[in-house]
């Protein structure tokens, strides 16, 4: 104590003064806020509908329409379910960036409380798929458990996604320059709402075809398979035989031919031609 | 060999190199040989002996690395991973082996082509080419002992033998033709028909979900979904399972009946539900890259694209014909059903398919 009054007068101690109480103010603030906002949102739904609509306005109205009846811009979202636009707008696909073949996934510009509100305002057009909750979509924290979804969902995957998004889930062309993006780094959630929703070009898989318990055992070989470590060394986007034959032959025997090329044109000889 | 090639070199005929090459009464006259030019090993010890070290440095190094692939072998552990900038984690234990027994096998290979070209004999020889064909008196040797032998086996003269041995020899390959009918019993009708063939409309087959093998009704199937489905009756522990799959397989569509192009399709479906076959009608890939606003499905093998919409016309691709459909319906419980088999053979075509 003696210390801290001893340099009261030091010409820094002001600053000091001033930097202390604006951190106390700060940390206060954000320990309280969130606080009152989540209570404001738990009791009152309709709160989050407006706020919902509000933003639903400024975003999305241009190709939806003001009360999401759809345009000859953008589709009809009655029905579309929260699920829909929980995947659509926190993979970044929404808003679009352009009209085209295919919406590109691209960064979220929405926090998760503004697409909860989208979510909630598109709900209350009409019934459709409601956002799953993390028991939902995520696997297995027990590592039995989790590699027997593995093993199972790597069956499921096989017969109902490999088709389009390969069997790496590295992605992979379809028709008009549609294509079935990469499964790599994609939050557990938004594979889980794909399947449930059907976003764009991609059929759905609803639960009374796949029950939750399946999608989940996809979620997690989608994981393993992210996650798993390359033993062969180069993959070559995971495309199988023909690229990694095409690799072979035209740069590994274009390197050898190269170097036998090199090899051959550099003479020996003391008095160089 | 070199010794006695020598003789062969320009220098014995008397050409003088670089100076005299062409002679002057034939402009066309074979110049010889450029000058062997000597290279600096050949004239310098110092440059030949660090030559031969650089040789053996590779050789060693080749030694180093394939005491370093045992070490690897011996001491990495085959499921430690390692952080590598262009292949990212991959195996320790597989990165060293490979990068240490490539190291190994480069070396020697560069060594040799080293030595070869600094320090072996690159003195020059050619190889003087002979006709190939022997000379006279064998020929005519060998021509007199075939007319002697063709002249006492009466061969031309006795033509019933002739005949006979010619037939003799033209028949025996057919048994080796006959044995190819080992390879397997023949298909008879089994292109013709699938697993659904035993549906009749007192006995249907439910149509059973790959992914729940449950059975499944109308309301289950949802516009813009994808369900895979089998046969009732047909279980993955089957021993034939794979066989038969690759037949009764199913792509379940729910397409709205206005959206249906094809009448005859719209009614062999049940409210919208379509239920195609899975396999391909050009060389029998697993079709299943279904575009579910489009309502086209695509084949991976070889793109042939089908209009699930407009009874699964092929719209591009080499494929010959539609995709099979199968007409469903449902039971007294609801259940969806077939009651018969496709109307004609899935997959691809075949010489005696019927249309």
């Amino acid at each position: 104590m003696k210390k801290l009054s001893a340099r009261r007068r030091h010409p820094l101690a002001a600053v000091v003064v001033l930097l202390l109480a604006l951190a106390a103010t700060g940390g206060l603030y954000a320990a309280f806020a969130p606080a009152e906002k989540a209570q404001a949102d738990s009791s009152a739904q309709s709160l989050a509908i407006d706020e919902g609509k509000k933003l639903f306005a400024v975003g999305c109205s241009s190709c939806h329409g003001l009360n999401g009846q759809g345009t000859s811009d953008g589709p009809s979202l009655v029905g579309v379910g929260s699920a829909a636009v929980d995947f659509q707008v926190g993979t970044g696909r929404m808003p679009a960036q352009q009209p085209g073949a295919q919406v590109p996934r691209k960064k979220n510009i929405y926090s998760q409380a503004e697409i909860d509100q989208l979510a909630a305002y598109v709900a209350s057009l009409g019934p459709g798929p409601v956002a799953p909750t993390t028991e939902q979509y995520e696997p297995s924290t027990n590592a039995t458990t989790n590699a027997e979804q593995v093993a199972k969902g790597g069956e499921l995957f096989r017969t109902n996604c490999a088709q389009c998004h390969n069997f790496a889930g590295k992605g992979g062309a379809l028709t008009n320059g549609k294509y079935a993006p990469s499964l790599e780094g994609v939050d557990a959630k938004h594979i889980y709402e794909a399947m449930q929703t059907g976003p764009q070009n991609m059929p759905s898989f609803p639960d009374t075809t796949m029950p939750e318990e399946q999608k989940r055992e996809i979620v997690a070989f989608v994981r393993h398979t992210n996650d798993e470590p390359n033993q062969g060394g180069l993959a070559l986007g995971s495309l199988g035989p023909v690229t990694e034959g095409l690799f072979g032959w035209i740069f590994g025997l274009g390197t050898l031919i190269a170097i036998a090329i090199w090899v051959a044109a550099h003479t020996t000889k003391a008095k160089k031609s | 060999m070199s010794h006695d090639m020598s003789e062969n070199l320009p220098e014995a005929h008397g050409a003088s190199h670089g100076t005299d090459v062409v002679s002057h009464d034939d402009p066309f006259a074979d110049p010889g040989l450029p000058a062997h030019e000597p290279r600096r090993t050949d004239i310098d010890e110092r440059a030949a002996k660090r030559a031969e070290r650089q040789v053996s440095l590779l050789f060693v190094v080749s030694m180093l690395a394939t005491i370093g692939f045992i070490a690897s072998y011996a001491s990495i552990d085959a499921d430690k991973l390692v952080y590598i900038f262009p292949l990212g984690k991959v195996s320790a234990l597989n990165f060293a082996l490979g990068t240490t027994l490539g190291v190994a096998l480069f070396c020697i290979g560069a060594g040799a082509v080293h030595w070869a070209r600094t320090l072996m004999s690159d003195h020059e020889l050619p190889a003087e080419r002979h006709p190939i064909e022997a000379d006279d008196d064998v020929r005519n040797d060998v021509i007199e002992q075939f007319k002697t032998g063709a002249a006492e086996s009466g061969f031309g003269r006795r033509k019933m033998i002739r005949n006979t041995l010619i037939g003799s020899m033209a028949l025996v390959p057919l048994s080796g033709v006959v044995l190819l009918r080992d390879l397997g019993p023949l298909p008879e009708k089994k292109l013709l028909h699938t697993g659904w063939v035993d549906a009749t409309a007192s006995r249907p087959i439910k149509l059973v979900n790959m992914n729940t093998n449950e059975p499944m009704k109308p309301e289950d199937i949802v516009q813009g979904s994808l369900t895979f489905a089998k046969p009732e009756g047909l279980e993955e522990s089957a021993e034939d399972f794979q066989q038969q799959i690759a037949k009764d397989a199913l792509m379940i569509v729910r397409i709205a009946p206005e959206d249906i192009k094809d009448s005859e399709s719209r009614d062999k479906g049940f409210e919208g539900i379509l239920a195609y076959s899975k396999i391909c009608t050009h060389v029998g890939c697993p079709i299943s890259l279904y575009e579910q606003q489009t309502h086209h499905a695509l084949c991976p093998c070889h793109q042939s694209t089908f209009d699930l919409a407009d009874g699964a016309r092929v719209i591009f691709g080499p494929a010959g014909h539609p995709l099979p459909q199968l007409k469903i319906t449902t039971d007294e419980q609801g259940f969806l059903i077939a009651t018969g088999d496709f109307d004609e053979p899935v997959g691809p075509s075949y010489w005696e398919r019927p249309r």
